[in-house]
């Protein structure tokens, strides 16, 4: 599963991946807005990105090709307003439509690639993002391999017992509502047993964080380097090349 | 229709994202306010369960299958602030983990499909849900929380200077309303298969704040929908009504205005200002969400009395 | 001596109406282990769900001398630690030291210190090489064995356990049997295994649709209720 290959390459040593979490997001979000500020009528700061964000993943470990290919997720949509955009009669946003949303994928998968999800989303919130939202993507992220599986399941049974394809449509329809049904009473079941559980083990209406952030002086240095690195690159339109 | 981070132009995104961020975070608060972090793995579990639930089919017709979108299902089961915030959660990893919609262009996804989405849903369950009207209401709900999310997201694109000719937008719109009527038959379909296993996971319709609110909500969404269809199926006419009574010239005036044939303006204009002002938008969202945390955060401690009740 | 548990009359009835325990009387003593059986459905889960107050019930229920109100939860739910039946449930943290210093940290203990606990327990069911991962990629009995140390990392005075030999292997059975032979606590452990009840505990509980029909010695009450597959009866059939 997608996301399984993403934890594990999460999980290396590189210098990237030992960085604190918040610096490496605004690094990240800082190369985001150099490319949505990029015009579309030059090459020379796509190029840059294209050097930054691969040397990035090359530095850090990450399988190159795999980060690219992944990437490519969002091409199929791109390519669609692209062509569109090329019949009437402006080429050069859709090239930059093709470009801006493969390189902002492969941004976003450079810092999910280097950062576990628990410590982005710790990030995240000391970032201020509002904790609820935090905590619920975390629980999200948590059972969303369960629950998925359960979906599998469910589906693999309903096939094996000449399942929910082959009637007619409105049965086939209402069969399809009961194992969404199904699947919610699943789900709901999961989470007042989850509930339970953390009762139980004296849980009182606050997660208390096990490991604190600390920014180091080697962060601070990564982000000015990534901050600078970013305007560079983005400079380069202006440079007329 | 998760937009992907490249399409928007920079005052689109920037907008989406100042009205986005404060949005949510008092939603996540009123859902913080009721139960503290004890909803938060039941709401979890039901992001996933929307992720999940997206594996089955349901046949739609000539051939083709559609999914639940979940917007209305989350918002008649764990009330429309939960469903904003669990909305939010989906759409914040489908960015980071599945590239699936941008990380700049979050704002506007989380207006269209968490904000406006879910809003839709509600209102017409809200008006409706009880009586002989239900079913319906529930349809109107599904049904909304698509039309109005995918309109949103298609003026923004058109917004921000992607071009489509006529006929494509007028694809699009019929595409966009085959989804928005599937996922109305979908959500009843699940609704009613949820109710025959236990009623007591369907929440009735409850008044959200007072009826005055919901009147200009219901007016507000009815005009944004209204607006975005209009938007959508003659951007010119936007356009030429806009230079008709001299939007166009403000919001030029403004910010180099967002309009198609202006973007080039745009980009000609410094590039380090543009960046500047991307950045000084960033931070200004990020102090106006911390700020509006602290204050009401304030205001909850002084103004609560002794919360006894822990448990749900 | 005085019981750390005591039970009388207890009922309860889920949301749906289901009846799950109609009149249960129970005790137990300090140091002591006892074997709960019964079929699928009889109201064991339901049962031990209310020694720490996570449902109530009408009846008496006392731990530790302190009747289970909502005034005295916090306290009883650091004396009685429960391992539940459904694993997936206990580990809802990111990762197994998450989840495992999620009791202790919950106690109040320093951040460090709830690390230790934590390491600690891991050791002693054998789990400390899986530190950093991820729940979801542990096995069905690595599983059961993460979620037991994150209840024996709030050392708790009783411990509950939900079927705590399902799908481990017969070494991990034997090993689990040999651990909590030798945690001084008193135990509740809900069975339907039962050379763990017989190794384990010198009394037994019997269940049947949510009251208690008999209580003693293990050995007769396994004969009694006639629990155990037999080897004659467990022969397959001659082939031929
Ligand atoms: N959340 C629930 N809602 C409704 N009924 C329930 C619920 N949980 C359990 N029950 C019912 O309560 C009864 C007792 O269930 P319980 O889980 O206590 O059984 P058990 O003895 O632990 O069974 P097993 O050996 O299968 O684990 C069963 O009839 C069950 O169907
Ligand atoms: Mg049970």
């Amino acid at each position: 599963m997608h996301h399984v290959v993403l934890e594990r390459w999460s999980r290396g040593g590189s210098f990237l991946h030992a960085r604190d979490p918040r610096v490496k997001i605004l690094a990240a979000l800082a190369i985001l807005v150099a490319i949505a500020t990029t015009p579309p009528q030059t090459a020379a700061p796509f190029a840059a990105y294209a050097i930054l964000l691969i040397g990035a993943s090359a530095a850090s470990g990450l399988p190159v090709s795999g980060v690219l290919a992944r990437a490519a997720v969002v091409l199929p949509f791109s390519a669609t307003f692209a062509a569109i955009s090329w019949v009437s009669g402006d080429p050069e946003r859709a090239a930059a439509l093709v470009l801006k949303s493969y390189l902002s994928a492969t941004a976003a998968l450079v810092l999910i690639g280097t950062t576990p999800m628990p410590k982005l989303l710790l990030g995240l919130e000391k970032l201020g993002a509002p904790r609820m939202i935090v905590l619920v993507a975390l629980f999200l992220y948590r059972y969303l391999f369960i629950v998925s599986e359960q979906a599998q399941h469910m589906l693999q049974a309903a096939a094996a017992r000449g399942g929910l394809f082959g009637k007619a449509r409105p049965l086939r329809f209402r069969a399809a509502g009961g194992a969404v049904a199904v699947l919610f009473g699943h789900s709901y079941q999961r989470a007042v047993g989850i509930h339970r559980a953390m009762l139980s083990r004296g849980f009182e209406g606050r997660l208390m964080p096990a490991s604190a952030l600390a920014l180091t002086v080697t962060d601070a240095l990564f982000l000015g380097g990534a901050l600078v690195l970013a305007f560079a690159s983005r400079l380069s339109a202006g440079a007329g090349l | 229709m998760h937009i992907p981070d490249g399409f928007l132009s920079t005052p689109v995104w920037l907008t989406l994202n100042a009205v986005g961020a404060p949005a949510v975070g008092l939603l996540a608060r009123r859902a913080q306010r009721e139960s503290g972090d004890i909803k938060a793995p039941l709401l979890g579990v039901m992001g996933a369960f929307v992720f999940a639930a997206q594996m089955i089919n349901f046949p739609v017709g000539m051939g083709t299958s559609g999914h639940l979108v979940g917007s209305a299902l989350l918002a008649y089961t764990v009330g429309p602030a939960a469903a904003a915030v669990v909305m939010t959660a989906i759409l914040a990893l489908q960015a980071l983990v599945f590239q699936d919609g941008g990380i700049l262009a979050l704002g506007a996804n989380v207006f269209n499909m968490a904000i406006v989405g879910v809003m839709a849903a509600y209102l017409p369950y809200r008006q409706f849900g009880r009586g002989r009207m239900r079913t319906f209401a529930i349809f109107l709900g599904g049904l909304l929380s698509v039309l109005t999310a995918a309109c949103l997201a298609l003026s923004e694109l058109l917004l921000s200077g992607v071009r489509m000719p006529g006929p494509v937008v007028t694809v699009s719109l019929g595409l966009i309303l085959v989804c928005a009527v599937a996922e109305g038959a979908i959500t009843v379909a699940v609704i009613r298969a949820i109710e025959r296993v236990n009623a007591g996971w369907i929440r009735g319709p409850e008044a959200m704040g007072k009826p005055a609110l919901g009147f200009i909500a219901t007016a507000a969404l009815l005009l944004v929908t209204l607006g975005g269809l209009v938007a959508s199926s003659s951007p010119d006419t936007l356009e030429s009504f806009a230079e008709q009574v001299g939007i166009a010239d403000q919001a030029r005036s403004l910010f180099e205005t967002p309009f198609a044939d202006y973007q080039a303006r745009f980009f000609e204009a410094d590039w380090l200002a543009q960046a500047a002002a991307g950045l000084a938008g960033l931070a200004l969202i990020f102090g106006l969400g911390l700020g509006l945390g602290k204050l009401l955060r304030n205001r909850r401690a002084a103004g609560r009395p002794a919360n006894a009740a822990g448990g749900d | 001596m005085q019981p750390v548990v005591e039970v009388s009359g207890l009922r309860f009835r889920y949301d749906d109406g289901t009846a799950a325990l109609q009149g249960v009387d129970f005790h137990l003593f300090p140091g002591e282990t006892v074997a709960l059986f019964g079929a699928n459905g009889s109201g064991k889960t339901t049962f031990v769900l209310h020694l720490n107050g996570v449902l109530t019930g009408e009846g008496r229920v006392v731990v530790c001398g302190m009747p289970v109100t909502k005034e005295n939860l916090t306290e009883i739910r650091r004396r009685v630690g429960i391992v539940f039946q459904e694993a997936d449930e206990q580990l809802f943290m990111p990762t197994v030291l998450d989840d495992v210093s999620f009791g202790p940290l919950n106690l109040g203990i320093e951040p460090a210190a709830a690390v230790e606990r934590a390491k600690s327990a891991l050791g002693d069911v054998g789990m400390l090489h899986a530190l950093d991962k991820a729940p979801y990629h542990l096995s069905a009995g690595e599983k059961r064995r993460v979620a037991l140390a994150g209840v024996l990392a709030m050392n708790p005075e009783i411990l509950i356990l939900d079927e705590p030999t399902t799908s481990l292997d017969p070494p991990g059975r034997r090993d689990l049997a040999r651990l909590l032979g030798r945690l001084p606590q008193a135990k509740i452990i809900v069975t339907h295994d039962a050379w763990l009840a017989r190794r384990l505990a010198v009394r037994s509980v019997f269940f049947e649709g949510g009251r208690i029909m008999g209580d003693g010695a293990t050995d007769e009450l396994l004969k009694r209720f006639d629990w155990e597959c037999d080897a004659a009866e467990a022969m397959p059939a001659r082939l031929d």
